[in-house]
C-alpha cells in the first residue's frame, strides 16, 4: 500500500489500483488452447458443410446461398465452435429472488449444449456471487416490499403512456426530487431503463460538430449513445489521464478535422466503476482537466451509486468532491436499489431541456409505480430518513465485505484486477477451458458465479466476476472463499507472482503514459 | 499410501493437460482424434530422436575435434 501524494495532492485517500500483468507462460498456453479449439472448429465446420455431421446452428436458406454470407465472420465462428461448448455457464434460470442466496433450476444437456432439458429439480440455497445486489435490497420481504405492494394495489403495474403524454405520475415527481436531494444536485429525471438512459440522452446533449472523449472500456450503452449522436468520438486509454490530456490539448489546438473551427462542445464520458475491470475512475484528475480545458463531464455511476462513499452517494462522495463539478451525473437504479431504471442529475436548465428533448422522455414508457416505490423506499433507507440506521449499516457492511474478500483472494494467490474499494472483483482465468470448468465446479459446490469471456473481454483475458453484497454474511463469504480456494487448486488458477507493481511515485508529465513501472 | 497419492497426482496432471489443451471441452470422438494425433506425433518424434541424435552428436563431436587440430586424430576411432 503506497501512501504517495502525487498530482498536487488531489487525492485525499490512497488510490490503490493494480492490474497484474499476464504471466508469459499463461498467455502462451491460452493461445495454444484457442489454437486447438480453432482447428477443431474448422474441422467441425467442414463436417457440417459436407453433411457428415448434423448442422444444428442457424444457416442461410437454399435460396440465399448466393447472397452475402451471414454466418461466416469470426463472431459466428466463435459462437458455434467455442461458445456452444461452455454455454451451460450462462443464461441459467433462477427461480427465486436474487438475494444473497438464490434457487436455480437444474438443467442438463444431452447433445453438448445445443439443447437443454430441465430435470425438474430445483437447486436451493446457492450462494449468489453474481447479482448486482450491492446493498442487499433485492428482497421479497421487508419495508421496501410492503411499500411496493401498497403502491401496486393503488396504482397497478402498468403506466400505459410515455412521460410527456399521460405517464407522469406524482410518484415520478416525488422520486425525482428525492434523487436530486440524494445526489446533491439541483434537479434529476428518471427513466424506465438504464441502458436507454445512456443511449437516448447522449444524442440529446451532443450532436454533429461536438467532440466526445470516451474511455476505452466504456459500456455498450455509452458507446451506442455516442455513435447515435453523430459527434466525433475519440478514445483515450483506460483511466489514463495523460492520454486524456493529450487528446484535450489536441482538440483545443487543432479544432474540428477539416474546417479547423473550434469544437462546439467537448464531452468526456467516464464511468464510476468499470464493471469488467473493477477499477474506479480517477475523478479528481478528470475534474481538474475538465476545468482546465473547459469541457463537460458525463459520469455514468451505474455500479458506483450506493456502493461507494461513506454514505453511499457514489464516487463523487468517495473522493470528497463537489457534485456540482460533474455536469451530467447519470446512474441506474438496477444495481444498488434493487429496482430498474436510470436517472440523470444536473443543473435545472439541463434537466428541463432533457425533459423536452430526450428520446426516452418522448417515446419510452415511464417507470412502473411499484418499481418507483421500491426506489423511493430504498433511497430513503440509505439516506437514513426512514428512522433506522439500516442503510448506513448496509453501506458499511459492503465496504467491509469488499476489503475482506479482496484481501483474502489476493493472499490466496489469484490475480485480481481493479481498485481495492470496488465491490466488483474480477478474478483472472485466462484459458478457455477454465472458463467452463470454473463455472461448473463452482455450481457443483453450490456457489453461483458469472464467468466472462470474449467478446466482453479481450480474448486472452477471460475472468470470473464476483459482485459482493451487503447481504453476504461473513460465513457466506468464508464458505465461498474456501470453495474458491479449492477450485483454484484444482484448476491451477493461482497465477499471481505477488509482484505488486506500485503506482509511479514520480510526478506525471507529458512523457509518462504508463501508470506502472515494470 | 504412496501409490495412491502418486495416482492422484498423475490424475491431477492429466486434468491440467486437459484444461490447457482444451480437450476438457471436446466431445469424446474429438478427444480420441486429438489424443491419437498427439501420441502419434510424440511417438514419431521420440523414434526420430532415438535413431538420429547419437549419430549426430558423435559426428559433431568428431567435427569439432578435427577443427581444434590434427593431434587428436590417431586417438579417435572412427565408427563406421
Amino acid at each position: 500500500i503506497n501512501h504517495i501524494v502525487h498530482n498536487g495532492g488531489l487525492y485525499k485517500r490512497p488510490f490503490n489500483e493494480a492490474f497484474e500483468e499476464t504471466p508469459m507462460l499463461v498467455a502462451v498456453l491460452t493461445y495454444v488452447g484457442y489454437g486447438v479449439l480453432t482447428l477443431f472448429g474448422y474441422l467441425r465446420d467442414f463436417m457440417r458443410q459436407w453433411k457428415i455431421e448434423k448442422c444444428q446452428n442457424a444457416i442461410e436458406r437454399e435460396e440465399q446461398k448466393d447472397f452475402v454470407p451471414l454466418y461466416q465472420d469470426f463472431e459466428n465462428f466463435y459462437n458455434r465452435n467455442l461458445y456452444m461448448r461452455i454455454r451451460d455457464s450462462w443464461n441459467r434460470p433462477i427461480c427465486s429472488v436474487p438475494g444473497a442466496k438464490v434457487d436455480m433450476m437444474e438443467r442438463v444437456s444431452h447433445d453438448y449444449n445445443w439443447t437443454f432439458t430441465y430435470t425438474g429439480r430445483v437447486i436451493k440455497g446457492i450462494i449468489n456471487m453474481g447479482s448486482y445486489n450491492y446493498l442487499g435490497f433485492a428482497q421479497n420481504s421487508g419495508a421496501c416490499q410492503e411499500a411496493a405492494a401498497k403502491v401496486l394495489s393503488r396504482y397497478g403495474a402498468g403506466v400505459c403512456s410515455t412521460r410527456q403524454e399521460m405517464g407522469n405520475l406524482d410518484k415520478h415527481e416525488e422520486l425525482e426530487k428525492l434523487v436530486a436531494r440524494f445526489l446533491g444536485v439541483e434537479s434529476a429525471m428518471a427513466y424506465g431503463m438504464g441502458f436507454a438512459t445512456n443511449s437516448m440522452n447522449i444524442p440529446a446533449l451532443v450532436g454533429k460538430g461536438c467532440l466526445i472523449l470516451s474511455d476505452e472500456l466504456n459500456h455498450a450503452s455509452l458507446v451506442l449513445g455516442a455513435r447515435l449522436s453523430g459527434a466525433t468520438i475519440r478514445i483515450f486509454k483506460h483511466n489514463n489521464m495523460q492520454s486524456l490530456e493529450k487528446l484535450l490539448k489536441d482538440a483545443i489546438v487543432h479544432g474540428q478535422p477539416r474546417t479547423r473551427r473550434p469544437w462546439k462542445k467537448i464531452l468526456i464520458l467516464v464511468e464510476g466503476i468499470y464493471s469488467m475491470e473493477g477499477s474506479i475512475v480517477r475523478l479528481p484528475e478528470v475534474i481538474a482537466l475538465k476545468k482546465k480545458y473547459k469541457s463537460y463531464l458525463y459520469l455514468d455511476e451505474a455500479h458506483s451509486i450506493g456502493a461507494l462513499g461513506p454514505s453511499g452517494r457514489g464516487v463523487v462522495e468517495y473522493f470528497g468532491l463537489n457534485p456540482e463539478d460533474v455536469d451530467v451525473m447519470m446512474g441506474t437504479f438496477t444495481k444498488s436499489f434493487g429496482a430498474a431504471g436510470g436517472y440523470i442529475g444536473g443543473k435545472k436548465e439541463l434537466i428541463d431541456y432533457l425533459r423536452t428533448y430526450s428520446h426516452s422522455a418522448v417515446y419510452a414508457t415511464s417507470l412502473s409505480p411499484p418499481v418507483v416505490e421500491q426506489i423511493i423506499t430504498s433511497m430513503k433507507c440509505i439516506m437514513g430518513e426512514d428512522g433506522t440506521t439500516f442503510g448506513k449499516e448496509c453501506v458499511q457492511q459492503l465496504a467491509e465485505n469488499t476489503r475482506y474478500f479482496r484481501r483474502r483472494l489476493k493472499e490466496m494467490g489469484f490475480i485480481i484486477y481493479g481498485n481495492e474499494d470496488s465491490p466488483v472483483v474480477p478474478l483472472m482465468l485466462y484459458m478457455p477451458a477454465k472458463i467452463g470448468a470454473f463455472g461448473r465446479e463452482m455450481l457443483k459446490r453450490n456457489i453461483g458465479v458469472v464467468v466472462v469471456g470474449f467478446p466482453a473481454t479481450p480474448i486472452i483475458e477471460s475472468r470470473a466476476r464476483f459482485c459482493l453484497s451487503a447481504a453476504h454474511t461473513k460465513e457466506m463469504l468464508d464458505t465461498a472463499l474456501k470453495e474458491i480456494n479449492e477450485v483454484g487448486d484444482l484448476l491451477q488458477l493461482k497465477y499471481s507472482r505477488h509482484r505488486l507493481v506500485p503506482l509511479l511515485d514520480r510526478p506525471f508529465d507529458e512523457t509518462t503514459y504508463e501508470e506502472t513501472e515494470d | 499410501m504412496d501409490i495412491k497419492s502418486m495416482k492422484n497426482y498423475l490424475y491431477w496432471l492429466y486434468c491440467q493437460f486437459e484444461l490447457i489443451t482444451c480437450s476438457y471441452l471436446m466431445e469424446p470422438w474429438e478427444k480420441l482424434l486429438f489424443y491419437t494425433f498427439n501420441i502419434t506425433m510424440l511417438a514419431m518424434i521420440s523414434y526420430t530422436a532415438y535413431i538420429f541424435i547419437p549419430v549426430h552428436v558423435s559426428t559433431a563431436f568428431q567435427f569439432f575435434l578435427h577443427l581444434l587440430g590434427n593431434q587428436h586424430e590417431n586417438t579417435v576411432s572412427i565408427v563406421k
